[in-house]
């Protein structure tokens, strides 16, 4: 597990140990057209923390971890890290999508280097490595399951040594075991590296076994902000475990559904223009 | 074991079957006389014409020449076909600007233009060069706008988030995206640009395989006729395979086009 100590110590950073960034949210509103999805969302994460977002599908938990990749533009309110906007910081975070987005026409180890420049291939070795594909490097991503594929989406995040990582249900389409290996495993390199983290998940269960703090988000307002100050390594189906998982569960299902409005982003390939 | 031996070769072999039995009548309806030379040439008058060509070098002059028309012309038209298309996929205003003007010049037949075409250049090469180059341009400008236009926006979107941009972005995520789609428009383009030669060269030329075979119309010489007829479908083939091999190591990652092997 010391691979990705390597890595980091390829960054010039002047010797300063990276960390995580502390988030703040202020006010932030997003609207498509008339339907207003975030509500003045006001939110203070301290740097290092695992918070999980949690609730009903179209509540907006997507659009605000969007909104913190920079992908879409808040309507109102501010984003900030530490003291400046987080803008500034964009070279610092990193967003894992629900669909591993690997470009096909890449091999494995080259998808890793997305983006980069100079001697990266060792680097990328390593980060292969550190999520347990270091044999898989030369093959097409066509050939990989699922679950390697976000293994190496995760991989080509990690590379980057973002102080801010953001996951978007990026296991939301595995099997149940894989799923369980995959949060362990980024666990584990949260816990090495110190990253903030914002997980989007509908999964409560998850939510509660692998985060710090688990944000509910109903009708784009925050609805429950609820610590879990639980040892780790948190041993699974642990009754404090199904204990938080009920108190979360109960206050979600406690709203009737808002009945379930098209989905407001993914614009379609014929509306997307590229400015090169 | 030899039993199983001979049952593969025939398992070989049974495609050829019904071609062979066919050239065979074909043969025999000429020898015996059911079938005048003057409508079609044996099978071996075929051959012994196509001998005759090769022996005094005459063939390779013909195909040289027609060779070159095809190949000049398809790179001047792929080459604008694959500009025009980046430029219209590539940008919206390119497409407002250059789109509609072009499908009104793609709808226009392009052997349509003989006529002017032959009043432009004369019975020159360029004429032909010009026909070849025209009847290229349009699969290949339609097919790469298309494919730009396809590539996934959730490719670009998340090649953005990890700071692509401008040409990296075009080389690196648009371009391979995109490339199936263009390798169709080869093709489709290899096709048109026989057709459009075969067409320029029987009207107007003094060399080349069209030139060859309307020659040997004129002195009744059918073999000849028939073998220039081969000759272009060797040569149509021959392109065929070529779009193939590129599809089979510019598209490796596809897992269409991956051998059964598998990717090593």
């Amino acid at each position: 597990m010391t691979a990705l100590h390597s890595i980091r110590q390829g960054r010039p950073l002047g010797g300063t140990p990276l960390d995580g960034i502390p988030l703040a949210i202020e006010g932030i509103r997003k609207a498509f057209g008339e339907r207003e999805v975030l509500k003045s969302i006001d939110l203070h994460i301290p740097a290092g923390q695992f918070v999980a977002v949690v609730g009903r599908s179209g509540c907006g938990k997507s659009t605000l971890l969007r909104l913190l990749a920079g992908l879409d533009a808040p309507s109102g309110g501010q984003l900030l890290a530490g003291n400046g906007p987080l803008a500034a910081a964009r070279e610092d975070t990193r967003l894992m999508f629900q669909d591993s987005r690997l470009l096909p026409w890449k091999r494995v180890i080259d998808n890793v280097g997305l983006g980069l420049s100079g001697e990266w291939r060792p680097r990328a070795r390593e980060a292969l490595a550190a999520v347990g594909l270091a044999d898989r490097a030369h093959e097409w991503p066509a050939a990989l399951s699922g679950g390697q594929k976000q293994r190496v989406a995760l991989a080509r995040a990690l590379i980057h040594q973002p102080r801010l990582l953001l996951l978007d249900e990026p296991l939301g389409a595995l099997d149940a075991l894989t799923r369980i290996e995959m949060q362990q495993l980024i666990e584990g390199l949260w816990q090495q590296h110190g990253f903030t983290v914002l997980l989007v998940t509908h999964d409560v269960a998850e939510a509660v076994a692998i985060a710090d703090r688990v944000i509910l988000i109903e009708d784009g307002e925050i609805g429950l902000d609820l610590a879990v100050d639980l040892p780790r390594p948190r041993h699974r189906g642990s009754a404090r475990l199904a204990a938080l998982e009920a108190e979360v569960l109960d206050r979600v299902l406690a709203l009737p559904a808002t009945p379930p409005q098209p989905e407001p982003v993914s614009p379609l390939p014929t509306q997307l223009r590229w400015a090169l | 074991m030899s039993t199983h031996k001979l049952h593969n070769i025939g398992r070989r072999l049974a495609p050829w079957a019904l071609p062979v039995a066919l050239l065979a009548l074909w043969q025999g309806a000429v020898v015996a006389g059911w079938l005048s030379t003057r409508i079609l040439p044996a099978p071996s008058a075929v051959i012994e014409a196509g001998w005759a060509l090769l022996s005094s070098g005459e063939i390779w002059t013909h195909l040289a020449i027609s060779g070159q028309r095809a190949a000049i012309g398809f790179a001047i038209g792929g080459g604008i076909g694959l500009l025009l298309g980046f430029i219209t996929g590539l940008s919206n205003w390119g497409e407002r600007f250059l789109d509609s003007s072009v499908q009104m010049i793609r709808n226009v037949p392009h052997l349509a233009l003989i006529p002017l075409v032959i009043l432009w250049f004369g019975i020159d090469e360029a004429a032909k060069i010009f026909l070849v180059a025209l009847g290229t341009l349009f699969p290949i400008y339609l097919n790469t706008y298309h494919g730009i236009r396809n590539v996934d926006p959730a490719l670009v979107e998340m090649a953005r988030s990890y700071g692509l941009k401008g040409f990296a972005l075009f080389w690196q995520v648009i371009l391979p995206g995109a490339l199936p789609s263009i390798l169709v428009g080869v093709r489709f383009a290899l096709g048109f640009m026989w057709l459009t030669l075969i067409v320029a060269e029987t009207i107007s030329a003094s060399s080349g395989i069209g030139y060859l075979a309307m020659n040997a119309r004129e002195f009744l010489q059918t073999d000849v006729v028939v073998l220039a007829i081969l000759l272009y479908a060797v040569l149509g083939k021959l392109a065929d395979v070529a779009a193939r091999l590129l599809e089979r190591a510019w598209l490796r990652w596809h897992p269409a086009y991956q051998a059964k092997a598998g990717a090593q």
